[in-house]
């Protein structure tokens, strides 16, 4: 998920150990990519902002591999059932584990409004300074107008008001 | 979390930044590894003793927390005082390792934060607690990461409150002015206008 930057957005693409692509994208703003991987090795992963003339890009990656490993390693090797309260436990993490996921969504949510927010009080700063310029430039051109019109010609008929 | 940069692929590139965001006080963890590029053989190297990386990490002020020498392998430890985005910086110091024209660094590197630096079955042989009673501990944790995660929630809302009332405030005030700047201007080119006109004797 990209957070911050330009048009919020990155390209994408994943690679297996032999080169070939599994993943590609354009210009995408947020994606999530499951993947069963049949080869085993390195995978290369690149995000690339090249297509960009002006903005830097942050971009939120999150990998997860495999499930998670049991609490205690002994524990693989287990082959009586879990008990009420050791089921119970496993229930009450899973459980927590989707509250710290959501958590996580909505600290990059509030991480990326803020940055447009900053964005557009950076672009509604500039707008105003320019507008302020704008304003004396006109006002005071206006005037130097309407002064030369009267200075060149010939005092004509009047109707000068402003 | 980690949040990555832009641009290149993590095989290359011997300076690298990334930001993560932890809650308010909890410690972070990160182990690193590397292997050099070797030209002749075309691979990586299992390792590469000699090589020196340097760690810096920086807090969301800009205040340099961990700023520390470790070998080509090694595990750096740093506990944030202040919520927000932290810089993780890896650079490696060598001057006389073929990490010019062509030379590549592969650096791996695993980052934890908060909960997940806690390693269980150590606590479990130091505390003597029982199977349960360390499930029960890591049910404890990750409460205690949920808890943390929520005053820095509350934390961000309190900011955004402060700055949109002040955002609040400087558009009125922008808008008064504007509007006085507005009629003063008026009232110069008038009176301006005015007496020049009278001046050329129009008027």
């Amino acid at each position: 998920q990209v957070i911050t930057g330009g048009h919020y957005d990155v390209d994408c693409y994943v690679e297996d150990p032999n080169g070939k692509t599994i993943y590609k994208e354009t210009k995408k703003q947020y994606d999530s990519f499951p993947h069963r991987a049949e080869v085993e090795g390195v995978y290369t992963f690149c995000f690339s902002n090249e297509f960009s003339t002006f903005s830097h890009k942050t971009v939120y990656f999150d990998l997860q591999v495999g499930d998670e490993p049991p609490i205690l390693p002994a524990m693989s090797s287990r082959v009586t059932a879990l008990t009420q309260m050791e089921s119970a436990c496993v229930t009450i993490h899973e459980a927590l584990n989707t509250v710290i996921d959501s958590q996580t969504h909505y600290r990059l949510r509030e991480a990326q409004d803020r940055s447009r927010a900053e964005d557009l009080n950076g672009r509604v700063s500039y707008w105003s300074v320019g507008e302020t310029l704008i304003l004396f430039v006109v006002s005071v051109g206006q005037v130097m107008l309407l002064k030369s019109f009267f200075t060149e010609k010939r005092p004509g008929s009047s109707g000068a008001g402003t | 979390s980690p949040e990555g940069g832009q641009g290149s692929p993590w095989g290359g590139d011997p300076g690298g930044s990334r930001g993560i965001q932890p809650r308010s006080e909890p410690s972070s963890a990160g182990n690193y590894r590397t292997q050099l590029w070797d030209k002749q053989s075309e691979s990586f190297l299992p390792s590469t003793p000699g090589l020196g990386m340097h760690v810096e990490v920086k807090d969301p002020d800009g205040k340099v927390i961990l700023s520390r020498q470790y070998g080509s392998e090694g595990r750096f430890t740093f506990t944030s005082h202040t919520p927000g985005e932290h810089q993780i910086c890896l650079h490696s110091n060598s001057t006389r390792m073929a990490l010019f024209a062509g030379g590549k660094l592969r650096v791996h590197l695993d980052i934890q934060v908060g909960e997940h630096t806690n390693n269980y079955p150590e606590i479990a042989a130091k505390d003597k607690l029982t199977e349960l009673q360390l499930r029960a501990r890591q049910l404890l944790d990750q409460v205690e990461q949920i808890q943390k995660e929520q005053n820095y929630q509350r934390y961000r809302e309190e900011r955004f409150r402060m700055t949109s009332e002040s955002t609040n405030q400087r558009v009125l005030w922008w808008s008064i002015a504007q509007t006085i700047i507005l009629i003063l201007t008026g009232i110069w080119q008038m009176r301006h206008l005015k007496s020049f006109f009278e001046a050329k004797k129009l008027v």
